[in-house]
């Protein structure tokens, strides 16, 4: 049976094909269904939830999820379509014929009404005491359905122990509805494959292999499940009550870090909608919290260019030149959910990551060194946080090697709607906050370092500065208003091809590693970009296979699908059209600002003059700001 | 487990993929032939099975908790079924297996302190007009009453 | 010894009827069928009218057909012989005594939808089969009734496998079983598309119960109109019933379609029977009151499972029996079954207790008929048929034992 090849993903969760007539454009291309005793034309195929929502009748949903392949499990969505005997669900159901729809019969209903009592029924705890309160789908699907009491009566113990042995994610079963969105996007939407359904009937519920901690398996802690949650069944480990505790204590001096993208999200946590950052508003409000110093992690997303920009042109020169076996592509390390998918399912290729740290790294090294002499603090008394959009970076402030300065570099790692809440407990409202400035020594970033949470972001990042290194011409010059649009989008993978026709001198920040750039004229910059680690396993796949990616010299990999703005720390809920808004907010922020190159950063170019005095890749970067990869590999112990 | 042991099973579990094939629907044929012959599939074989069908270990184990017939845990050296459906029940399987887990000295579910026999309820064994019936590992037998299911398993070595 | 169930293949006990046991001589209907064309076997499937016997009752000439006209390079015919509703087990007879009439049956609806594959879903349970049922079809290859170009038919190349499964109740609803076969848990998938566009690994497949195939070969020997003489006009043929609990003569019996309950009891000598489950643990619970009523996709379809229950049976306890075998089986996907189900049982227990009231039994016969509607596949579908069927004609029996004076408060 050499045919016998089955789907990767389980099929019950995929999208099923539903053959499409051989001629649409005369019969069945589009078909008329009757909705609720109203017509509508919709393309062969079409779900009937998906007419509904044209239709704009409302269904509920629970197992649904538009990142996600259907799984028609939940039974929320049901309707009844004239001629079956039973109820369809309305996601799962795929529009062949013309059939009359009806969505809110009394059988309807009392089967929504059903499903929600026997969910709840099973649902341990109270709503006051989650942290999903107010912006759980169950709640809502509650209050929609007016529960008001236990019809099924309700759990009083808890049937599972809460697993918060990973630094990330924690997963707390009794709150599970078993919608298994967690599933699908560890397995389908990313490709990682730690969660899966285990047992079966009543015992069923979502587990990891063996039953394992997750601290002890293959998890990226890319926290994708967290944003895909319908419940709060999955949380990121929150350090509030650490930080509140340090900020409360008056030997601490404690520093914030902001990352772009949660700037660009947080908003939606006070009711804003998606596509505004809150930058200053944000600075205002961390200092009322008593933050005593609110840094630009930008700041150090542009160092990050410059090392990062800095080992692949030495990477690059090695081959060419010196003709020494170098790692070639180059991979971006900055998204630690990314780094440790390559460590678990690539190891053979850690060599090829660039050895520059994350900015989050990269800052929490300079907080600890450079800052604490200039500010004359001791290092043991800084307690440096992290806000970032990403449940990883949790884990990335963990690893043992991240301690560079002698401290531990960073000490917590803080996502958005931690922070939000944090907002909230403060009694602040942000947007209505005035805005203020990033403190010194580090001042304001450029737009550069800002990109970096827009999928493409780190690439046209280290794009404007090594086109002006290499060709000592202006970006503005070659792409419209330094937007390198080439490798902006949403589109899983995306290759682009750079000639270097002419080169320019080499900028004094370089000149003591290479004297000229002649051996790069002529020469195609092949570059790529993947987004969420099932596009990133595609890519890597093709390299092992010799294709096309393992010709490239760079790439940027970002475990989240639309790079950090879409990050497991980030507000829920998400869906394509929330991360493109944030996408725009980033862009625009981008825009508006006077400097938009990491390598005109006036902080950064100090930075080299004052403390890292050897320069990029040097001695004193090699020792704070790059560090090494484990080869984890896949066995689970 | 040995290195040894080790590089045995993952070529026992070699011949079996190149007996099923590699692909994902080999694998409930290739778990019952490790469940045969090992009488669990262990943590090691499970993930070995996935490596060599390319898929994710927790998927295999996923499998295997859905099925009754798998398990992960060795059990002991034999497995002893009976059917718990009304037919049998009506029949006296009450009678039946009360007098095994006096005579084995445990209870349905558990193994022997010399690993020589788990007992367990089994959904419908399809044997329902000659219940009540019982499965010592894959033979079936019929018609049972206290004393000769107790005769039965005296004879199992 | 006496209690082993020694299985020795093709070996026949003596049994009558109609259809399925009448004479056949193993290859007759590959040999009949391969000098036929395809369109010919579907006529003469649909003269037979016969709906599939696995309870569902699918018109077997439309299936075959649906799957013929599929356009696949590659397509499956499944025979689903993961016979685990309780109470049945007319396929192991079946399997174990006339291998040849689903074998061949199998050969035929390959030739027919142009499958080059059959697969035999063999339950766990029958383990015990799959030695000798292997060695029956190493027979078949030696005889050419497999392999390729079968009987000298020129291009027509068919084999079949036998695929184990491994204890799950479910994988006998046909998606589930197609899902298992590809390597997942076996969870029902989302209906339509349907098996017979997108079956095993997304190509065409047809699932056919075990003595649909047998039927099959029968009536490509003896033709369509022969196997409709039986039966009633709705349901043609005969049916296989697997009989048991409180009767004289348990065993697998042939009926025409269209015998009365009352009849079948009598044949097989039931007295004193009360209530009798028919098509298993989903099926329905007709008491005495209905025994007139008849046998027939019209009347009471049936897979064929019959447990008959005299008058010294608590009901309760039956019904408690059904409801644990479904919380123990539920795949566990879908809400309304998984917890549906679990629901129902503690609504029998309270009821056992006598710490139930009324009201909240009303409430479970209505979250019942929910988990008819709403749940994913067959199982939770049919699931509460006991807990409605039993609660409602045995309900003296039931809300009127005696514990403690506590009965519907």
């Amino acid at each position: 049976m050499e045919d016998k090849k089955s789907l990767r993903a389980p099929v019950s969760q995929k999208p099923h094909v539903i053959p499409k007539p051989e001629h649409p454009e005369y019969l069945g291309g589009s078909i008329t269904v009757e909705i609720n005793e109203k017509k509508l034309t919709v393309p062969f195929g079409t779900t009937i939830l998906e007419a509904c929502k044209q239709a704009q009748i409302h269904i509920p949903t629970l197992c649904h999820h538009e990142d996600l392949c259907v799984a028609g499990v939940c039974r929320v969505c049901v309707v009844e379509v004239e001629g079956m005997r039973t109820l369809q669900a309305s996601c799962a159901f795929p529009i062949t014929a013309p059939i009359k729809i009806k969505t809110t019969s009394n059988a309807v209903r009392k089967a929504r009404k059903h499903i929600i009592d026997l969910l709840i029924s099973e649902h341990y705890g109270e709503c006051y005491s989650c942290f999903r309160n107010n912006n759980c789908e169950l709640q809502s699907l509650a209050k929609e359905y007016g529960v008001d009491h236990y019809n099924f009566g309700h759990v009083t113990q808890p049937r599972y122990e809460v697993d918060n042995s990973s630094y990330s994610v924690v997963r707390d079963m009794d709150k599970c509805v078993l919608c298994k969105r967690c599933v699908r996007t560890c397995i389908d939407l990313q490709e990682v494959g730690v969660l899966e359904a285990i047992d079966r009937g009543h015992n069923t519920h979502i587990g990891t292999f063996l039953e394992k901690p997750l601290a002890e398996v293959i998890c990226i802690n890319c926290g994708q499940c967290i944003n895909r949650c319908p419940t709060g069944a999955l949380r990121a480990n929150d350090p509030r009550d650490e930080i509140w505790a340090a900020i409360d204590d008056p030997t601490k001096h404690v520093i914030i870090q902001t990352a772009p993208s949660p700037r660009a999200a947080i908003g939606e946590e006070f009711g804003q909608g998606p596509g505004k950052s809150f930058t200053g508003e944000l600075n205002t409000a961390l200092r009322r919290i008593g933050f005593d110093k609110v840094f630009d992690t930008n700041f150090a997303a542009d160092l990050t260019i410059i090392e990062e920009g800095t080992e692949l042109i030495l990477r690059l020169y090695k081959d060419l030149v010196k003709k020494e076996k170098v790692a070639l592509p180059q991979f971006t390390s900055c998204s630690p959910g990314w780094v440790k998918y390559l460590e678990h399912f690539y190891p053979e290729y850690i060599d090829h990551l660039s050895s520059a740290k994350s900015p989050q790294q990269m800052f929490g090294a300079l907080i600890k060194t450079f800052y604490a002499q200039k500010a004359g603090i001791d290092p043991a008394n800084i307690v440096s946080v992290a806000l970032m959009p990403c449940s990883a970076k949790k884990f990335e402030c963990n690893r043992p090697e991240m301690n560079s300065s002698g401290y531990k570099d960073v000490d917590y790692g803080l996502t958005t709607r931690e922070l939000a809440q944090m907002i909230k407990e403060a009694g602040i409202f942000l947007p209505e906050m005035p805005q203020s400035h990033f403190d010194d020594p580090f001042g304001e970033a450029s737009g550069a370092g800002l990109i970096f949470g827009a999928t493409g972001g780190v690439m046209e990042a280290a794009l404007r500065s090594v086109i002006e290194f290499v060709t000592g011409k202006r970006v503005e010059d070659v792409y419209a208003n330094a937007d390198i649009t080439p490798v902006r989008g949403f589109e899983g993978i995306r290759y682009a091809e750079i000639p270097i026709t002419e080169v320019g001198p080499v900028p004094k920040l370089l000149q003591h590693l290479i004297p000229d750039w002649n051996w790069l004229k002529g020469a195609t910059l092949k570059i790529a970009v993947a987004h969420g680690t099932a596009n990133a396993k595609k890519v890597m796949e093709d390299i092992k296979a010799g294709g096309k990616f393992s010709e490239c010299h760079f790439i940027e990999f970002m475990a989240c699908p639309g790079g950090c703005l879409g990050g497991g720390g980030q507000p829920i809920p998400t869906n394509e059209e929330i991360r493109k808004k944030r996408a725009e907010a980033i862009y625009n922020e981008d825009k508006s600002l006077p400097v938009r190159k990491s390598h005109e950063n006036r902080h950064v170019t100090e930075l080299y003059e004052m403390f890292l005095t050897d320069g990029p890749c040097g001695h004193i970067s090699h020792k704070l700001l790059h560090t090494h990869y484990v080869k984890r590999g896949k066995y689970i112990a | 487990m040995l290195v040894v042991e080790k590089n045995a099973l993952s070529e026992e579990i070699e011949s079996y993929v190149e007996k099923y094939g590699n692909d994902r629907s080999a694998l409930l044929m290739i778990l019952h032939e490790i469940q045969k012959k090992h009488r669990h599939i262990s943590e090691f074989a499970q993930q070995e099975v996935a490596r060599l069908l390319n898929i994710h270990p927790v998927e295999v184990y996923s499998v295997i908790s859905f099925f009754a017939f798998l398990n992960t845990n060795p059990k002991g050296r034999n497995l002893v079924r009976i059917c718990q459906t009304i037919s049998c029940d009506m029949k006296g399987k009450k009678q039946v297996v009360e007098a095994i887990e006096r005579e084995l000295g445990i209870k349905i579910g558990e193994t022997t302190k010399d690993n020589k026999f788990t007992v367990e309820y089994a959904n419908c064994l399809g044997l329902c007009d000659m219940g009540p019936a019982m499965a010592i590992n894959d033979q079936v037998f019929v018609n049972l009453t206290p004393e000769k299911a107790v005769e039965l398993l005296a004879k199992v070595k | 010894m006496e209690n082993h169930l020694t299985v020795k293949l093709g070996e026949k006990k003596d049994r009558k009827g109609p259809v399925i046991f009448s004479e056949y001589k193993r290859g007759d209907a590959i040999r009949k069928a391969l000098s036929m064309s395809r369109e010919d076997i579907l006529f003469e499937l649909k003269d037979s009218k016969l709906k599939g016997r696995g309870g569902a009752g699918f018109p077997t000439s439309t299936k075959w057909m649906l799957t013929a006209a599929a356009k696949a390079e590659k397509k499956f015919i499944i025979c689903n012989a993961d016979e685990g509703e309780p109470g049945t087990f007319k396929d192991r007879v079946l399997l174990m005594e006339y291998p040849e009439l689903v074998f061949d049956g199998m050969v035929v609806g390959g030739y027919t939808i142009g499958a080059q594959l059959g697969i035999v879903y063999l339950r766990g349970e029958y383990e015990y089969l799959l030695k000798p049922l292997e060695d029956y079809l190493e027979e078949m290859r030696k005889d050419n009734l497999l392999g390729k170009n079968i009987l000298g038919k020129e291009g027509f190349d068919f084999d079949i496998e036998i695929v184990l499964g491994s204890g799950a109740y479910v994988c006998g609803e046909e998606t589930a079983l197609i899902e298992s076969l590809e390597g997942h848990r076996g969870e029902p998938r989302n209906r339509p598309p349907y098996p017979i566009n997108t079956g095993f690994l997304g190509r065409p497949t047809s699932v056919n119960n075990v003595e649909t195939l047998a039927a099959v070969s029968h009536i490509v020997v003896k033709g369509g109109k022969w196997f409709a003489k039986y039966g009633t006009d709705k349901s043609s043929g005969s049916k296989l019933f697997s009989v048991s609990g409180d009767c004289e003569r348990p065993g697998v019996y042939e009926l025409p379609w269209g015998t009365k309950v009352s009849e079948l009891l009598e044949l097989v000598g039931a007295k004193n029977a009360k209530a009798v489950q028919i098509g298993g643990a989903s099926g329905h619970c007709i008491p005495k009151s209905q025994f007139d009523r008849t046998l027939a996709y019209e009347d009471i379809p049936t897979g064929g499972s019959v447990m008959i229950f005299n008058e010294n049976r608590d009901m309760l306890k039956v019904l408690k029996n059904f409801m644990e075998f479904f919380v123990d089986e539920s795949c566990g996907q879908c809400t309304p079954c998984r917890i549906g189900n679990v629901k129902l049982l503690e609504g029998v227990e309270m009821i056992e207790k006598g710490n139930y009231t009324f009201a909240h039994i009303n409430k479970l016969k209505d979250l019942g008929r929910t988990m008819q509607l709403a749940s994913k596949c067959g199982l939770g579908q049919s699931s509460p048929n006991p807990f409605i069927s039993i609660l409602e004609n045995f309900k003296d029996e039931i809300f009127n034992r005696g514990n403690g004076g506590r009965n519907g408060r």
